[in-house]
């Protein structure tokens, strides 16, 4: 089993402690500790509803916690005022899974609407900005589309060099892998990784593509249950053998994962009669 | 769950309702401010809302006018005051149907495309994605659309008023034979500019602040699902057709 527990770090551009959620009467977080350190990728894994998406939204502010702090770059997120946060809001970019992108606009306009709402550009710095991006990310000459011409993983793309088009400190992806085909996958996560690398930005991915993330992650988290589970390195969580780690990273159907959705007994709802004369003698 | 469970609960979500759109009322305003940094964003939707409105107001404002000419002039000929047509059409128009069935028409035609843009971005992310980008959506979203329905009512209203006029002036003289000079004397001469037109007029005002209050409200509160969506638009006819008429008859009652 590898320590769940979060290495004690100074250089943690996202610290969390003590994060304690409750949502509908589910308990989402049950008092998680984490640490993103700068500069790397770190993923955070885990069965589906386990509220990996819900972290992301705790660490933007999108999302209050019950108990808790969230310190993202020395500021404490949820005590933020509107205002502060929107001023941290700009240091961070965020890919959504669904890619988000403003169906009015072109996929230029998308991608300049940042620049566009905060500063005041001359128009030929903004088109330069703006193509430099989407060069980045290989999409200069679709730079006249409109998000409904294209395809899921150009949407991703798009939505990514809009994500970065003023150079921020931390990217939070929200599973940039779904739906898209191996080769739009690989282009996706070939500019996670090299954007990380270049631009030396701190990246959160959400994700339940192992192979994927063992590719582009430097740490893993695995949530489980309300807690972290494990912590370590793709390599080192890939040969672990806790529970948790076995049935997740080897696609195991039962485990401490159940496979059944709680519910009564399985004879009583198909209402075989020994089964409910036996409930109803006990 | 009997009907007399359901009723308080009910009552108690249409109380919660109000509640909600009156602090949501508070935020927008807030927001006005800074959604003049957005002005051409404000400038296309009176374009969207307003110009794009423009088809089925004048076209309804045109029938409304004849069919308004047709039966006055039947009535007035009874008692052998059809003279009188031109000052009857014009004072309905501009005191009562002008500003009314814009409204109507308005939350009909503007209203729902209004509440269905505002719930697809909500329920594609959109408004979410602005947020994360450190754009206030109440800004950007919200508050030009509500200022302007705000700016186009009034003018859609005065354009309702003048096709009605036209459509009746066509009945009247043209068709029925009554004398054009007739028609417009009497009506310029007593029709009160401050009384009858420029409180049409803020009628309309109310009429548009209020419709395109409710249609930015439900769409930003709607469920991100197809069946939000649609209930929401819904809702924003019904919302805005009660509260229109309700809001008629307390402007009528201190106006008058």
């Amino acid at each position: 089993m590898i320590d769940a527990k979060p290495l004690p770090s100074d250089d943690a551009l996202v610290q969390v402690r003590g994060l304690r959620t409750v949502l509908n009467g589910k308990t989402i977080f049950d008092g998680i500790d984490l640490d993103i350190p700068r500069g790397k990728v770190t993923a955070i894994m885990g069965p589906s509803g386990t509220g990996k998406t819900t972290l992301l939204r705790h660490v933007t502010g999108q999302l209050a916690p019950d108990a808790g702090t969230i310190h993202v770059d020395g500021r404490n997120v949820p005590a933020l005022s509107r205002d502060a946060l929107f001023a941290l809001r700009e240091k961070i970019g965020f890919l959504f899974q669904n890619s988000a992108l403003l169906t009015d606009f072109s996929v230029f306009e998308n991608v300049a609407f940042p620049l566009r709402q905060h500063l005041k550009l001359p128009e030929e710095l903004v088109r330069n900005i703006v193509l430099t991006k989407l060069q980045a990310v290989g999409l200069r000459g679709a730079a006249g589309l409109m998000p409904s011409e294209l395809s899921g993983g150009m949407a991703r793309r798009v939505a990514l060099a809009r994500a970065i088009i003023r150079d921020p400190m931390l990217i939070l992806y929200d599973e940039p892998f779904v739906g898209l085909d191996p080769i739009a996958l690989n282009q996706v996560l070939k500019l996670i990784r090299t954007l990380n690398d270049t631009l030396g930005i701190t990246s959160i991915l959400v994700a339940h593509e192992f192979a994927a993330v063992a590719r582009a992650a430097d740490l893993v988290y695995l949530i489980a249950g309300g807690k972290v589970v494990a912590r370590g390195t793709p390599d080192e969580l890939a040969h672990d053998d806790s529970p948790w780690t076995k049935q997740f990273f080897g696609g195991e159907a039962d485990g401490p994962v159940p496979f059944q959705y709680p519910a009564r007994d399985y004879a009583l709802d198909l209402g075989f009669p020994a089964a409910m004369h036996m409930a109803g003698a006990l | 769950m009997s009907a007399a469970g359901k009723s308080p609960s009910r009552i108690g979500e249409s109380v919660a309702q109000i509640g909600a759109c009156g602090l949501f009322l508070f935020q927008v305003l807030a927001a006005v401010p800074k959604s003049l940094r957005h002005f051409a964003e404000t400038v296309r939707q009176i374009w969207f809302v307003g110009a794009m409105s423009l088809v089925i107001i004048m076209t309804c404002g045109l029938f409304v006018g004849m069919v308004l000419g047709l039966q006055l002039y039947y009535v007035l000929s009874i008692f052998g005051g059809t003279a009188a047509l031109g000052t009857v059409v014009s004072l309905s128009l501009y005191r009562e149907l002008g500003p009314v069935v814009t409204a109507l028409l308005f939350a009909g035609r503007a209203g729902t495309s209004i509440t269905a843009e505002i719930g697809l971005m909500r329920a594609t992310d959109q408004l979410s994605a602005m947020e994360m980008m450190a754009v206030d959506p109440l800004a950007y979203v919200a508050a030009p659309r509500f200022l302007a329905g705000i700016v186009a009512m009034p003018l859609l209203a005065c354009v309702f008023n003048a096709l009605g006029i036209f459509g009746a002036h066509l009945v009247g003289v043209n068709w029925l034979g009554l004398d054009n000079g007739t028609f417009w004397s009497n009506m310029t001469s007593s029709v009160d500019v401050w009384k009858d037109v420029v409180n049409g007029v803020w009628k309309s005002v109310a009429f548009g602040a209020v419709v395109s209050l409710i249609a930015v409200f439900q769409g930003y509160t709607t469920p991100p699902t197809s069946e939000g969506v649609a209930y929401a638009t819904t809702r924003t006819v019904v919302f805005s057709s009660i509260v229109v008429l309700a809001l008629d008859f307390v402007m009528t009652a201190f106006l008058m």
